[in-house]
């Protein structure tokens, strides 16, 4: 693979927006994926395995729970340095992103917002050093968009919970010590358990042969009379709200986690374009060149505005799920449109493991379904505009 | 210590009780006196460095100058540590894990430069100081910092032996002239044992070793550690700096020695032109007819 040259597009002087922590932040996880991931990625992705090494790395630049509070061994950061990871790692791989925004938002913050203090003590510390890694089990084979339908279930045993179900499409659950799992009662209300690899009738066997994605670990989660001890629900949130809460947050960064996948794709078209000599001139200097990349530029400044006044939004506890919805809809299209436009610019050099490009534009056919796809984040707005939701 | 008192006075008497609780204070405060003589024994023994930082543009940034070709334009340029003061931070951590050793950070410039200071507690720096001034020259930036080293009494003070935007070369042996200190110049490597420092040099085909008694200025490069060395604040190491002190001092009054006149770009590449590898007689006539460059 060519060697990393990046330079991050900043047209709006977005940078004059953040705060001095902020931009030390992402520079380090900047810095550190330049060194870290970028040397190695393609050959993870075309491997099909997941760089276990990098995990202390991710945890050394706070990209597990940087919003945790200190307490629980994380770092007490805001909603926009959390963007601001996200949007580095994925500029570096969104499979890589995806790993850290699981155990971030869907693992982490659970634990956090509806977990006791034995259960917060127990394991976000772990979580947050990366010495535990985690998996959130929601989709299941019958029920993806519609996961309030969901067949797995647990009854209460007295002493302990019996878990039974599968969970299908769950990121890092080849390798995860812990899985917040959502489950319904015998009276059918969705609750979260914890579960521990380990547990009898426990299994989390790998999802193979995709073509997104590839550089991150994807399986299944299999309950086969799971008995979960009781200590182990989350207390303080049930219903479909609670899940939904943590997709809350993980759609958060994956709208800016896609800014960083577009960002990578845009530098290197233009590199690319003002390099390559065609015609006796550069192909930049030609006007359907310039039109791709002039688009490009202005799709990501539009991307960089949304994602941080919702994390404005987001500081002062403000942001709803709708407008979340958005920014993830529109960015991960927007990062998802540019990956196809640059690739074009290089035209079959953007089809080689040369490049970054293509893997991006694979990874992001994923980033486009999870975490509520296209058409259902458009379904989420129109909800809320009209008051009649369609998707019922 | 009240509650376990009560519940375990069943089996002991109260007066023993009291007087095993007496001896624990009495532990624990001896144990705290000790805790503070040793501290104090190391302060007085660990070497005290100062790596003086100049915040220069980031190596890709667009150069451009504004009011009449006279001032950089910092418009959209992002800063960073002068690549030549980061290998002597990380030296300076270095000494401070292997063998003990305080770790503080100077730079002169206005508050712009501070989230550069930040990045260099992140790091690992114990302290920053920041000399509230715009530098204007070598001679002005080597007066301040030396104010710094003359107040703080430091050992040793390690600064690039350039700084990669005005490439001046000269604050670090202006520095060590102006405080009577030793001096090594282009520094390539650098131990300290007690008292002495033995440093190495890059010279014309090979290399030169000193020995020089501390206090000591060192003009460093790479070679003080390598660029696969250069650290990347963790997450800890930045939410340590949020707590570390960046003093801001006043500067001294010391007149500059030069001022900037004009800045020029380098003249664009005109246009290439390729002579036939068995043309030499062409290509000695193009260099010496119309490059003029034999």
């Amino acid at each position: 693979m060519k060697p990393d040259l990046f330079e991050a597009p900043d047209y709006y002087q977005l940078d004059d927006l953040l705060s001095e922590e902020h931009i030390l932040v992402r520079d380090a996880a900047r810095q550190w994926v330049k060194r870290d991931i970028s040397p190695i990625i393609e050959d993870y992705a075309q491997k099909a395995e997941f760089p276990k090494q990098i995990i202390n790395g991710l945890a050394e630049i706070g990209a597990f729970g940087p919003y945790i509070p200190e307490t629980y061994g994380g770092a007490g950061l805001d909603q926009i340095s959390y963007g601001l990871i996200m949007q580095e790692i994925e500029r570096g791989d969104s499979g890589v992103r995806s790993t850290a925004s699981v155990q971030s938002s869907l693992v982490m913050y659970p634990i956090f917002a509806y977990g006791t203090e034995e259960q917060r003590k127990k394991y976000l510390p772990k979580l947050a050093s990366g010495e535990w890694m985690g998996c959130f089990g929601l989709t299941e084979p019958n029920h993806g968009s519609n996961p309030g339908g969901m067949e797995t279930k647990y009854k209460d045993m007295g002493d302990h919970y019996l878990l039974n179900g599968a969970k299908l499409w769950i990121s890092n659950s080849p390798f995860a010590d812990v899985a917040v799992v959502w489950a319904k009662n015998e009276e059918g209300r969705i609750h979260g358990l914890i579960v521990e690899r380990g547990m009898e009738g426990f299994s989390t066997p790998e999802t193979h042969n995709k073509w997104s994605l590839r550089a991150s670990a994807t399986g299944e989660l299999i309950f086969d009379d799971v008995k979960v001890p009781k200590e182990n629900l989350l207390p303080n949130k049930s219903g479909l709200g609670a899940p939904l809460g943590c997709l809350d947050s993980a759609r958060y960064g994956i709208s800016w986690g896609a800014i960083g996948a577009a960002m990578d794709c845009y530098d290197t078209a233009l590199r690319y374009a003002k390099e390559r000599i065609q015609f006796g001139k550069p192909i930049a200097a030609f006007q359907l060149q310039q039109k791709k990349l002039a688009e490009m530029i202005t799709e990501i400044t539009k991307a960089q505005l949304l994602a941080f006044r919702l994390g404005q939004l987001k500081n002062e506890g403000k942001a709803t799920t709708a407008q979340i919805s958005m920014a993830k809809r529109n960015n991960v299209d927007m990062a998802l449109k540019i990956a196809r436009e640059a690739r074009q610019v290089l035209g079959g050099m953007g089809i080689t493991g040369e490049y970054s490009i293509m893997r991006h534009m694979m990874n992001l056919e994923s980033v486009i379904t999870y975490e509520g796809t296209h058409d259902i984040h458009l379904l989420i707005t129109g909800a809320d505009i009209t008051g009649h939701p369609a998707f019922k | 210590m009240q509650a376990k008192i009560a519940k375990y006075t069943g089996y002991f008497s109260l007066d023993f009780l009291k007087s095993i609780k007496k001896i624990y204070y009495a532990c624990i405060i001896n144990l705290g006196f000790y805790g503070y003589l040793c501290r104090e024994i190391f302060k007085h023994n660990t070497m005290k460095i100062l790596v003086c930082i100049s915040n220069v543009p980031d190596t890709t940034s667009k150069i451009n100058f504004t009011e009449g070709d006279t001032k950089f334009d910092t418009n959209g340029v992002q800063f960073v540590i002068n690549p030549n003061d980061e290998f002597g931070l990380t030296r300076a951590m270095w000494f401070k894990e292997k063998q003990g050793a305080a770790v503080h950070v100077a730079t002169v410039g206005d508050a712009s430069v501070e989230p550069t200071m930040r990045k260099a507690l992140a790091i690992g720096a114990d302290e920053a100081i920041r000399i509230n001034t715009v530098p204007t020259d070598g001679f002005f930036v080597a007066r301040q910092l030396a104010e710094v080293v003359k107040n703080g009494g430091y050992d040793l003070v390690i600064a690039g032996r350039e700084s990669i935007d005005y490439n001046g070369g000269m604050v670090p042996g202006i520095m060590a002239s102006l405080l009577g200190m030793n001096f090594v110049n282009t520094c390539i490597g650098l131990e300290v044992e007690g008292n002495k420092a033995t440093a190495l040099r890059e010279i014309d085909g090979g290399k030169e070793k000193l020995e020089a008694n501390l206090p000591l200025v060192i003009g460093g490069q790479k070679g003080l550690v390598e660029e696969s060395d250069l650290r990347i604040p963790n997450m800890r190491g930045i939410m340590m700096a949020r707590k570390k002190a960046l003093n801001v001092v006043e500067p001294i009054d010391a007149p500059s020695q030069t001022n900037d006149q004009k800045f020029e770009k380098p003249a664009a590449k005109g246009p290439v032109k390729l002579v036939d590898a068995d043309n030499v007689g062409e290509l000695v006539n193009l260099l010496h007819n119309e490059a003029k460059a034999i």
